[in-house]
């Protein structure tokens, strides 16, 4: 991080010409760099974190909607959510940190677990109850089961 | 946007059926050109990860874009590659083979990635969730659907 504000400064002095340009690439270096930190701790922060279009009460896409639900299965309700429609850098800058093309993405204790198929697919393998009991949390459905 | 590439699907379906003679009255499109985002996907996915079994299905016509998009697909890649991969591992793997395509002009993807052995025990094609008109609101949608033209017209 540093080295980049070290190497920013150098080209902002670099010439008067180029100062354009150099403050244009000095900004967007900044803010990447910047958003990749944000991101770290923000998956970090929480047990669950799911990067999202829309919120849990209201998904704005079938395949948000489903992690939303699959979650709410299990009994996960205290989750950070982010909305990356509210946020263009975000949005962006999720698919860089995870090298993920899509949204919505799931992380526990700050690693990434993937989208909606893989969440689904875990959930209807087991190994979903398993991965949360490692978060210290006890699905839902582990209860259910008792009943019946 | 939405005439003007109207207008160009027009033409271009007409040169089509022009320039080749008509032998029995039935214009002979070529799928690839109709079709090139999903022969792309086809193609690259059957390069990396040698499928013994491999669907493509546009599922655009389930979501807020307008008819004849390429933009949302799901595949199911049944490959002996994937053995002794995990889940993200796989998709990763086919997330790589359509690196191009995912940053241009696909906007949804979804991935069952299965070894030969679980695809035979359990040959069952995923179904997607119901829209949720996501793509409606979405500014960067209309990028993706033009790249998705432009692939036509060229």
């Amino acid at each position: 991080m540093n080295n980049i504000l070290r190497l920013t400064a150098r080209c902002l002095q670099s010439g008067h010409h180029r100062a354009s340009q150099s403050h244009a690439w000095a900004r967007l270096m900044c803010s990447t760099a910047g958003i990749q930190k944000n991101l770290e701790e923000m998956v970090k922060k929480d047990k669950v974190v799911v990067f999202m279009k829309g919120t849990p009460a209201q998904p704005l896409c079938g395949f948000s909607n489903a992690v939303v639900q699959i979650l709410r299965m299990h009994g996960v309700d205290a989750y950070a959510s982010y909305n990356v429609l509210d946020d263009q850098d975000i949005r962006q800058g999720i698919k860089t940190f995870s090298n993920w093309p899509t949204i919505p993405q799931v992380f526990f204790n700050g690693e990434f677990v993937g989208g909606c198929d893989i969440l689904l697919q875990m959930h209807q393998s087991g190994d979903l109850v398993e991965e949360l009991q490692k978060l210290g949390i006890r699905s839902a459905l582990l209860d259910k089961e008792k009943e019946s | 946007m939405l005439p003007t590439a109207n207008n160009c699907l027009r033409r271009f379906s007409q040169t089509l059926t022009t320039c080749r003679p008509l032998m029995n009255h039935r214009p002979h499109m070529d799928p690839s050109a109709i079709r090139p985002i999903e022969t792309t996907v086809r193609t690259k996915l059957t390069q990396a990860l040698s499928p013994e079994h491999l669907e493509v299905i546009n599922e655009s016509h389930m979501h807020a874009v307008p008819p004849g998009s390429e933009s949302h697909f799901r595949v199911v890649v049944v490959s002996p590659r994937f053995e002794g991969l995990s889940l993200l591992q796989r998709h990763r793997l086919v997330n790589d083979a359509l690196k191009e395509e995912l940053s241009s002009c696909i906007h949804a993807l979804a991935i069952q990635a299965k070894t030969p052995q679980q695809w035979s025990s359990d040959p069952k094609l995923g179904k997607s969730p119901p829209c949720m008109g996501g793509s409606k609101h979405d500014h960067s949608m209309a990028d993706k659907l033009q790249t998705g033209r432009d692939s036509i017209k060229n």
